[in-house]
């Protein structure tokens, strides 16, 4: 590719741009894979209908259901059998209303039903952090900049250092255990986001200018915490503190394992992260293709898709973000066999291997680059 | 609302939290909602294309005046769509229940939807009822009645008011129907016929039965049905020729305070994709004229607006802005959207003729 680069100067300037991206693919073939992806795309956005609704439906009743029945079963948590399933029920509840039902409600996935409670102008969810700011630091800045370091703050989070072009710094040496916090106290975490912890720490932001959306993040803040860590314990009389160990697990079950899918979606070795010099004029199919080299899936069943809030597929996801998430183990089929035609990686491997993938960036990020990595990372590219 | 009832409030809405409580409610009984709702409970087949609706609505749906009409919406393929429907019958005239008859319009995805596919036990979504074709405080006043068509519905549930509850109260009602097996409440509307009430139908071009007229709403059919028509308070409802009809004929007269008026909603106007068209802010009152390449958020910020926005791509539902009148078309995927109250992404929308926004 380089080589017709010097051949054919008129075409330096796209081509040059273009070449960026870590493929071996003419900017004809880059478009071509941009017009498949775009029609898997059309054909399953334009085939929703009724039996997707009944499936967000079903969803919601079930986790509605397994929420009452959890907190139900707290209430006699001083029987340790009705303690452990009470804690489970609404572990499991939380997982779902955050994963499968309010991050992709949020995302704008069921607004084509027109139901104004399934709706991500409508929507809050069951975590400290306010739906407005998620869309802002989530689907807008997540979404459109997908690992472009400097620009998608979920490169790191502002806490962590998870790619190679960022610059090393003594602080990262706690990266482990940074790591560890953010992972216990992840909806905490995710709520503080787009505090730019990072830029108050190096002095670039003032905490003055961080009160009014500390403000909006209290106020959502005070009614969940009054929710599960006042009101539901002081209803339950004399089991005050059963009921409160439950809550706190239950929310801890889901910080852990929200963590742990998240962590999965980009940060597995293989996954490719960006300059804002790579995205320069970047055309819909670049912008596809960055996000299938961004992104990585986690293998698994039914169970696995529905509690990752098929997060699992995570390349479908961020190729299109407001496509019903039950469809995406459709799309995933087309989008697997696209990319091998194209000769694009396609990441996707278990739970375990990503995860572990993931924690070893974690840590082997926590030094400085070596010397050896260097070269090897420019080698690849 | 006093204390206890406040704090039982304040709880509950705490417990819920993030959702309101009705939410839950909503999860063991559907109707148990703070949104208006209703469950089908009889279907009658009215005329050979039309069908009343009984509806037992639920406890958020307001106190309705016959005459008045409601917004129904019902899921088609997963996807809610809301359409006027005049009330046949208020709650009070019979038990709870209110009605809606809906006559098979060809091409009509919603009327269609309800002739052919709604059963009995469906949940239907409802908005509060609205329209100032009501009858008059007195219960005294002499009443004419003109329809046409569906245009019987509003009419008839104001008919059953008076039937129910000002019997002694005078009436004529004159309705125009195409033919006899097209003719909404045909049994009912004779039946009515007694020493306070006039009801006659006019056949305009099939059969009809004995006792009916024949023809077109004229002013000598008028005169013979209603001598006193000049002292009457009139309601006409049905096609614009007939309204515009009768408004001349009242204007004439110099009385064109006593003729009240409902049209339905004209139709609206085919797809134009790409087609662009007048922008207009409904809340700031500016308005500003895009191309089909433009998008709505592009056109608003041309306008001086600065509405709230992110990705601009289509992605992030920062921009959600609702569609108040006419249509607009995603181009991401080329959909159109002309639901009046849709929430549409302005960022990748574009006019697709004119347009009203909630901006």
């Amino acid at each position: 590719m380089n080589a017709s680069v010097q051949v054919k100067p008129v075409d330096l300037q796209p081509v040059a741009r273009k070449s960026k991206l870590p493929v071996q693919m003419t900017d004809e073939q880059i478009q071509a894979f941009g017009r498949e992806i775009q029609a898997v795309r059309e054909r399953i956005m334009s085939s929703l209908g009724e039996k997707d609704a009944r499936y967000i439906r079903r969803v919601i009743k079930t986790q509605r259901w397994l929420e009452i029945s959890g907190r139900g079963l707290l209430f006699a948590g001083i029987l340790p059998p009705a303690w452990l399933a009470g804690t489970a029920m609404l572990g499991v509840a939380k997982i779902l209303e955050n994963m499968e039902i309010g991050h992709n409600i949020i995302h704008g996935q069921w607004d084509w039903m027109r139901d104004p409670d399934i709706h991500s102008s409508t929507w809050e969810w069951d975590t400290v952090c306010p739906s407005k700011h998620w869309k802002h630091s989530h689907n807008h800045m997540h979404h459109k900049w997908t690992n472009v370091v400097g620009m998608d703050r979920d490169v790191g989070y502002g806490l962590l250092r998870m790619s190679e072009k960022q610059e090393w710094e003594p602080y990262y040496l706690g990266q482990p255990l940074y790591n560890f916090l953010l992972a216990t106290f992840f909806q905490w975490g995710v709520a503080l986001h787009d505090l730019e912890a990072e830029k108050i720490r190096k002095g670039e932001k003032s905490y003055k200018e961080a009160i009014p959306f500390l403000k909006e993040v209290g106020v959502k803040v005070r009614k969940q915490v009054l929710k599960d860590y006042v009101l539901f314990p002081a209803l339950a009389g004399p089991f005050f503190l059963p009921v409160l160990a439950g809550n706190a697990v239950a929310n801890l079950i889901r910080n852990y394992w929200s963590y742990a899918i998240i962590f999965c979606g980009h940060f597995p070795e293989g996954t490719e992260d960006f300059t804002v010099e790579d995205i320069e004029n970047e055309d819909k199919a670049h912008w596809y293709l960055r996000q299938m080299l961004g992104s990585a899936n986690i293998e698994g069943g039914k169970l696995m898709h529905i509690m990752s809030g098929n997060l699992s597929h995570q390349i479908e996801h961020h190729l299109f973000p407001d496509m019903p998430s039950n469809r995406y183990a459709e799309a995933a089929r087309e989008v697997r066999a696209i990319a091998r035609k194209y000769g694009i990686p396609y990441n996707s491997h278990s739970l375990r291997r990503q995860f572990m993938s993931s924690m070893k960036k974690v840590f082997r990020l926590s030094l400085p680059n070596r010397r050896a990595r260097d070269e090897e990372v420019t080698v690849a590219a | 609302m006093n204390a206890p009832q406040s704090l039982l409030r304040q709880v509950s809405d705490i417990l819920a939290t993030p959702l309101a409580p009705s939410r839950y409610l909503e999860t063991i009984n559907p109707l148990w909602s703070d949104h208006a709702r209703g469950k089908v409970v009889e279907i009658q087949q009215e005329a050979d294309d039309a069908v009343t609706l009984l509806i037992q609505p639920n406890r958020a749906f307001p106190a309705a005046r016959a005459g008045q009409y409601v917004q129904l919406g019902v899921d088609i393929d997963g996807v809610r769509h809301w359409r006027c429907y005049s009330l046949t019958r208020v709650p009070g005239q019979q038990g709870r229940l209110l009605s809606v008859s809906v006559r098979q319009i060809e091409g009509g995805q919603v009327s269609t939807y309800i002739n052919r596919r709604l059963s009995v036990g469906a949940l239907v979504h409802l908005k509060p009822p609205a329209g100032d074709f009501v009858l008059p405080a007195s219960t005294t006043d002499r009443l004419l009645f003109i329809s046409a068509g569906s245009g019987v519905t509003p009419v008839m549930g104001m008919l059953r008011e008076l039937q129910a509850n000002r019997p002694h109260q005078d009436v004529v009602a004159l309705h125009f129907t195409p033919d006899y097996p097209r003719c909404l409440f045909a049994g009912e509307l004779r039946a009515m016929n007694s020493e306070h009430r006039a009801v006659r139908i006019s056949v305009t071009r099939g059969l009809g039965a004995d006792g009916d007229l024949r023809g077109h709403f004229s002013a000598e059919m008028l005169e013979s049905v209603c001598p006193d028509w000049r002292d009457r308070t009139a309601y006409v409802c049905g096609p614009n020729t007939l309204i515009d009809a009768c408004q001349e004929h009242w204007l004439a007269a110099g009385i064109p305070q006593q003729l009240k008026r409902e049209a339905f909603m004209p139709k609206r106007a085919a797809a134009k994709p790409g087609a662009g068209g007048v922008v207009m802010f409904e809340v700031s009152g500016k308005q500003v004229k895009a191309d089909g390449q433009t998008s709505l958020l592009e056109a608003a910020e041309s306008a001086g607006l600065n509405p709230a926005h992110g990705c601009r791509m289509g992605i992030c539902c920062s921009c959600l802005v609702t569609l108040k009148e006419g249509q607009v078309q995603d181009s991401t995927s080329g959909e159109i959207h002309n639901e009046p109250g849709e929430q549409v992404r302005i960022c990748v929308c574009t006019a697709a003729g004119d347009v009203k926004l909630e901006l």
